[in-house]
Formats: structure tokens, sequence, C-alpha cells
């Protein structure tokens, strides 16, 4: 077996995601090489030699690839993929944009969001927003995978020797390209890679009261969600959605202020270690997977966790 | 410019759907079905693109059996032209859809193609990206905004980090995420004038396509279920929890 993971970067430093995924190739077992594409990301490259378990690291360093548009890294990931059994990526909103067309190219399936290996063939994958979960055994010659995160614990980023080896192809298919972006800045953890998250629904009424979680996730060091009602309402933005088409958790402690538990959220946040719900309604389906449920008003209950803390 | 807008039947969005006690499937007996959310938002941002003078033409497309007539008639009554339904096994893949797809855009010169993120069944997030790498377009997942000028097509999405603005050269596949738009409810009279718009019938033979998968379902279980914990009194108790039975704090 010979598994490519496709590394998660902002050509600086690697993210916590590639972590993940080459722990999800090691249990499928074999040889793993890391694929860096992007530009000026020799650093990155360098990170992902030190990752445990990593044999090989093949670094893309090319202008058309600073931005991961999806045209042109599929075109690189399918040319070198097909040395490959596997081909693995994160199941973040890159890997979701870019591993189908691999797949396409390569004229094989893909295997969305596994949660576990059962061998190099067979895999489970949550699906009806985690209502079910599949068994799924493929015949083609190549998997594509992605992986959710949470569902693996990272490998140590610090310990391997991996060779770094650079790849002289350029694909670009210049079908596209990049505007802008506007990127949240925050000097609270990630979501993704949070050990405690608060998070805020419907009940938190108004963009304002998400100052009381921000104010208790700065004491507690965790990350702030929203519910897709919050995030639909206006309340906070886009990239805090917790849900079964936003983000996907499993922090050690999750913390639900006024989020009544619609299915689609608890697909995003039921794995956490430790649930808290915190709403006036003592009927909200939230209660039903919490293990601590506090039956308060939250613009009461709030203040006084902050205070206490 | 003609726009070709997919559409999926799945379970709604509020029933809780579980696996069959033998593990061979998902019970779906006497679920209610509806288009997919995603597709929904999709067929929306067309319609609204037509209205804006942009679009001529949308086709609303469906890969299943007969029973999806009902969601291309959905489409229909939501401002679509016309409906394909291409005759497939209803678990039919992405990768197959994708290659059904392609046949179409290319039999009809199709310049645009929205489609949902995902469907809520699967939770798949596939069939946009390979219907555009198979046919060698652009493409935009994740669309919360969509703007056209010069001749290409500006579109804002929503990635982990937040906001990013790509253009796409045309003809391109664009995938709708939550905040595209908020999907208009069908009026009566376009229900009715929707069961007049011409629907045609496909096979995959017809479109020289090979819809044989290459993923097997194995078998389908429930997932571990949580328990529900206790109810504590007060703000309190629950950091003593918190921090003396849980340890997490």
């Amino acid at each position: 077996m010979s598994i490519l993971v496709v590394a998660e970067h902002d050509n600086s430093t690697l993210k916590g995601a590639t972590l993940n995924t080459v722990a999800a190739a090691k249990a499928i077992g074999g040889d793993i090489t890391v694929l860096v594409a992007g530009a000026n990301c020799a650093d990155v490259a360098e990170a992902a030699a030190k990752v445990d378990g990593v044999s090989k690291v093949l670094a893309a360093d090319n202008a058309a690839y600073e931005h991961q548009l999806a045209e042109n890294i599929s075109l690189l990931v399918a040319e070198i993929g097909k040395e490959f059994s596997h081909i693995l990526a994160g199941a973040t909103s890159n890997g979701k944009n870019i591993m189908p067309r691999v797949a396409a190219l390569l004229d094989v399936a893909q295997i969305s969001e596994i949660i576990s290996v059962e061998s190099a063939d067979t895999f489970k994958r949550p699906i009806y927003a985690g209502n079910v979960i599949a068994t799924i055994q493929s015949s083609d010659a190549i998997k594509v995978i992605t992986v959710r995160g949470t569902a693996y614990d990272p490998v140590a980023a610090e310990g391997g020797s991996a060779s770094v080896e650079s790849v002289a192809s350029v694909q670009d298919a210049g079908l596209s390209s990049f505007i802008k972006e506007e990127l949240a800045v925050s000097d609270r953890p990630e979501l993704t890679s949070a050990k405690v998250i608060i998070a805020g629904g419907r009940g938190m009424q108004n963009s304002e009261s998400f100052k009381m979680l921000e104010s208790v996730a700065d004491k507690l060091g965790a990350a702030v969600g929203a519910s897709r009602a919050a995030v639909d309402a206006g309340f906070v933005s886009n990239d805090m959605q917790v849900g079964q088409t936003g983000k996907i958790v499993a922090p050690d402690l999750y913390i639900a202020v006024g989020i009544s538990g619609a299915i689609q959220h608890l697909a995003g946040m039921k794995d956490s270690k430790v649930i808290v719900a915190i709403n006036k309604d003592e009927d909200a389906p939230i209660f039903q997977i919490s293990d601590y449920g506090l039956v308060a008003d939250l613009f009461e209950a709030m203040p006084e966790l902050e205070q206490q803390l | 410019m003609k726009i070709l807008v997919a559409v999926k039947r799945v379970a709604d969005a509020n029933v809780k759907v579980r696996a069959k006690a033998d593990g061979s499937d998902v019970d779906l007996a006497n679920v209610k079905m509806a288009i997919n959310p995603f597709c929904e938002i999709a067929v929306e941002e067309a319609v609204r693109l037509k209205e804006k003078g942009v679009a001529t033409e949308i086709i609303a497309v469906s890969v299943g059996d007969k029973s999806v007539q009902e969601q291309i008639r959905t489409a229909l009554a939501l401002g679509a032209d016309r409906g394909i339904q291409v005759d497939a096994p209803k678990d039919t893949q992405p990768l197959a859809i994708s290659k059904l797809l392609k046949a179409i855009v290319e039999k009809e010169s199709v310049d645009l193609v929205i489609v949902g993120k995902q469907s809520i069944d699967g939770d798949n997030n596939q069939t946009g990206q390979m219907l555009a790498a198979l046919a060698g377009m652009s493409q935009a997942t994740f669309a919360s905004e969509l703007i056209f000028e010069d001749g290409k097509a500006s579109v804002t999405r929503e990635v982990d980090g937040g906001l990013q603005t790509i253009s796409l050269n045309l003809p391109a596949v664009v995938t709708a995420d939550l905040r595209l738009n908020e999907p208009r409810y069908a009026s009566l009279p376009n229900i009715m004038k929707a069961k007049k718009k011409p629907l045609d019938v496909l096979t995959p033979d017809d479109l020289g396509v090979s819809v044989a998968p290459t993923l097997i379902t194995v078998k389908v279980e429930p997932p571990a279920e949580r328990q529900a914990g206790v109810k504590v009194e007060s703000v309190e108790q629950l950091i003593d929890k918190l921090k003396n039975e849980a340890k997490v704090i």
C-alpha cells in the first residue's frame, strides 16, 4: 500500500487537519507520502517532513498553486496520485473542493468523510447527518478519500525525518483566478482544533449578546461557535457555523447556549466528550444528548458563569 | 445564457432517518420525500438570474426512477423552463451522475451549472466538482454570492476561515451553500403551469454512460447513542460538576 496525503496549509504553516489525515493513513497502513502544493511554501514542506510516520514529502512550489484553486491542484494531485493506492485529504473546505475533482480525473469514486478504516478497501462514514453509519467497500484501483478530522487523534507533528523532493510539474488550467479573501481574525483557538467550544443559537437574540460567550470563552481558552439559526439570522459570520453542513467538531467540552438541538446541529457536535446545554426550554432536544443540562435564562446564566470561572 | 440545475429527491430535512434493523439499508418506508434543500437554493439562484435577464433558459435535471419527476415539477413550479429525468437506479453514485450531467451539458451547450453543495442523504459533497472536472469546467463550491460581469462569474465562497472570492471563466459549475439565497414558495398558479411544462425522459444508454457502481454499501447501522445526563440546578453546581466530575475545566 502506498498512500498520498494532500497537505492542508496556508503557504506558511502546516494545518492541524493534515495530522489527523496522516493518522487515518497510518490506520490503512503503508508508505505515507505528503504532497505540499502551494507557493513559497518551503516552510510547510519542512514541517511536513517532521510529521511522525511520513516517509516522503513532495513539494510543488509554484504561483499556480498559491490559492489552492481546485482546477490546478486537482490536475497535479491526479497526475502524482495515479502511482498510489490511496489518496487522502482532510474533509476541510479545501479537501472537499479539490478531492472529488481528483477522483473524477482518475475515473474513480470518492469516499467522503471516513470515520474509520475497516480494511484497505472498506471504510465507515456517516450519512443522513450522522443518524446512520454506512460501511462502504470500494472496488476502485485507487481509493480517493476525505477524512473527518474529529474521528482521528492527530499524529505527532515532530519526530519524523522524511526526505523532501521538489515536483517540477506545473498545472495551470487557466480556468479560474483568485480575487480576494476575507478571513476572520481571532486570538481564540480554531473551532476544529479547540479543546473547549462555547456555541450560541437563536436564543442569543442578537450579535451583541455573543460578547457574553466571548467573555466566557476567554476564561476557558475556548473557541466560539454558532448554530445555523444564529448564522442565518446574521448574529455571527458563517465560519462559526457548527453542524451537518458547517464545521464538524469534537472538543473535550462543548457548551451549547440557547441552542435547541436540531438534527443538523447535533450532526456537527455530538461526538464531543462532554456536552453542556443551557436553555430556558426544558423540553429542548439538546438536553437529550447533554451530559449536564441547566434550565435557565442564558442572559442570567452567562454573566454568572463568567463571574464564577 | 443557458443554465442547468440538477435536483435530487431526498428524505425531508425534518425526518430523522434510521437504519433498518437488519442493517441492509436505511428505512425510508412512509418517509416524506422532498427536493434536497441545497438543490432548491440552486434552482432559486437560476430563476433569479433569469429574472435579471442574465439567463435565457433553465433546464432542471434529476437522475432516478419515475418518482423524481415530482422534484423536477417542483423546480419547474419555482421557475425552471423544462425538465429532464434520466431514468436510472435511485442509488446511482455521484461519479455516474456527473457523467450523465456532463453528457447533457454538452448536448445542450449549457453555459452555467448550478447544483447544491451536497445532498442531505448521502452527504457526499461530490457531484458538482466531479462534473466540473469531467467537462473541463471551472468551479466554485460553497457559493454565497454570484455576480456576472464581462463574461465571467465572480463567486464568493464560504471557506473554513471565512470568505473567498474567485473569478471563473464560463462555462462553470457553481455549488450552492445555504446563504446564497432564500428560496421562494411556489405559487398555486405556478404549480399548475409547471404541470404543462415539457419533461423529457432519457436513459443512461441514450447518453452513452454506464452507471454501474464501484462502491458497495456493506451494511448500515445506527451511531453510538448518547444518553441524556443530569440536570443541574445552578451555574455553581454546573461548574462544580465540570471541575470535579467530568474534569474538563
